[in-house]
């Protein structure tokens, strides 16, 4: 394989067994991480001077057919300086919880990154600021829907998913941060404040 | 509730107004004037949105029809265009959209996704925006050409010019019931079974 990205050679000698092996796929190295470490294997491909991955193209999932394989969970990093790429890959089991380490402290932009993979396949963050549904709306009820067990029409009848989507209300989920006029709150009118002050969860911020 | 007959409408309902030389002296003005000066309320969602734009360009000039000023103010409209797929997440707000236009109002589903959900029979699309609002019209075609377009405006201004003013149900609100729904349950679930190659798509994992 001699387009491996030189990335991994200095993963297997910074991590070593966090790492637990690698492939070449199209041109793109793919480096499996074990779950635990992930968040430090990431963090120093952000921040070591040599790698300087500094920009998340994406992060998203994969579950596969075959049911006997894990469910991955894929960053896709991309160094401007260097212009390189590298994909990282951890594998959950599927028996046990699905849940790693969010990276939102490394990237921003991981935020509706993963918000948008617990949405689709219900893998948890830990420590994601605001982990909710994205794609969704927020009360969605019938499971993740990108995953293998879930039929492509949804859970509920056609009549049980408009009667749920004629209910939902998307004006009671605006938050003063997402409307972006926190600046101006003062000159609102009062009841405006009041439906704002209430947060995401309908109780007081 | 809309579109079932066994609402109490026309038929049991008395006119206050017996139909008379005046009144269709009268129906023919006002009927003249609706159909030629309908503003539409474009609710363009996806591609068809992009057919729209192209029929009320110069080369097939929506304008000679009296379409001139697309009103995106639901309140100053007459038709609704929905021109796009719809969402469930979308839902609520062109519910809310019809429920703001005044009376009288009509809709013209575009395209094959507003009409039925065109290829879209999945977990996320309403499935025909006739299961949320009244309509009128049913333009098919994924999207449809501009001359079907007018095709389908051109009768609406046939329907609108065979109406009365002495026909009650006519102008008469539809709005959502006490159950969520606008249409029955059953009849949802009825006009949204899948056909076609969607009825191969059932399986799940």
């Amino acid at each position: 394989m001699t387009d491996v990205s030189p990335s991994v050679a200095a993963l297997r000698a910074k991590f070593g067994s966090a790492i637990a092996r690698h492939m070449v796929s199209c041109g793109d190295t793919i480096v499996y991480v074990s779950a635990a470490r992930c968040h430090d294997v990431l963090a120093w491909l952000k921040d070591d001077p040599g790698q300087r991955f500094d920009y998340l193209t994406d992060i998203t999932a994969v579950e596969y057919r075959d049911p006997e394989r894990p469910l991955e969970v894929v960053w896709q990093l991309w160094s401007i300086d260097r212009k390189a790429t590298l994909r990282v890959k951890v594998e959950l089991d599927k028996a046990a919880a699905l849940a790693v380490d969010s990276v939102f402290d490394l990237w921003k932009g991981a935020d509706w990154l993963e918000r948008e993979v617990y949405d689709m396949f219900g893998v948890t963050f830990n420590g994601h600021p605001d982990l909710r549904r994205i794609l969704m709306w927020e009360t969605y009820a019938e499971g993740y829907p990108l995953r293998k067990d879930f039929p492509l029409r949804g859970h509920f009848s056609r009549a049980e998913q408009t009667r749920q989507a004629l209910a939902a209300n998307p004006e009671s989920h605006y938050s003063l941060e997402e409307l972006s006029i926190a600046a101006a709150y003062d000159e609102l009118p009062a009841d405006v404040r009041e439906r704002l002050a209430h947060g995401e969860r309908g109780g007081v911020k | 509730m809309g579109l079932t007959e066994s609402e109490g409408g026309a038929g049991t309902e008395v006119s206050t107004m017996s139909p008379n030389w005046v009144t269709t002296r009268l129906d023919f003005l006002t009927n003249w004037a609706r159909a030629n000066s309908l503003w539409p309320m474009p609710f363009g969602t996806a591609c068809c949105a992009i057919e729209f734009m192209a029929s009320a360009a110069s080369r097939f000039d929506l304008s000679r029809f009296g379409m001139e000023r697309m009103s995106f103010s639901p309140r100053q409209a007459d038709v609704l265009i929905c021109a796009g797929r719809l969402p469930f997440k979308l839902a609520p707000v062109i519910r809310k959209i019809w429920d703001q236009m005044p009376q009288p109002k009509w809709a013209i589903s575009m395209g094959a996704c507003a009409s039925s959900g065109g290829i879209f029979d999945t977990y996320t699309m309403v499935q025909g925006i006739d299961t949320i609002i009244p309509v009128d019209v049913y333009v098919p075609g994924c999207p449809p050409r501009p001359e079907g377009l007018i095709y389908g405006i051109m009768l609406l201004q046939k329907k609108i010019k065979g109406e009365s003013i002495t026909d009650d149900a006519l102008r008469q609100e539809h709005l959502v019931g006490p159950d969520g729904l606008f249409l029955p349950a059953r009849k949802i679930d009825e006009v949204s079974e899948p056909f076609g190659n969607s009825v191969h798509q059932t399986r799940s994992a």
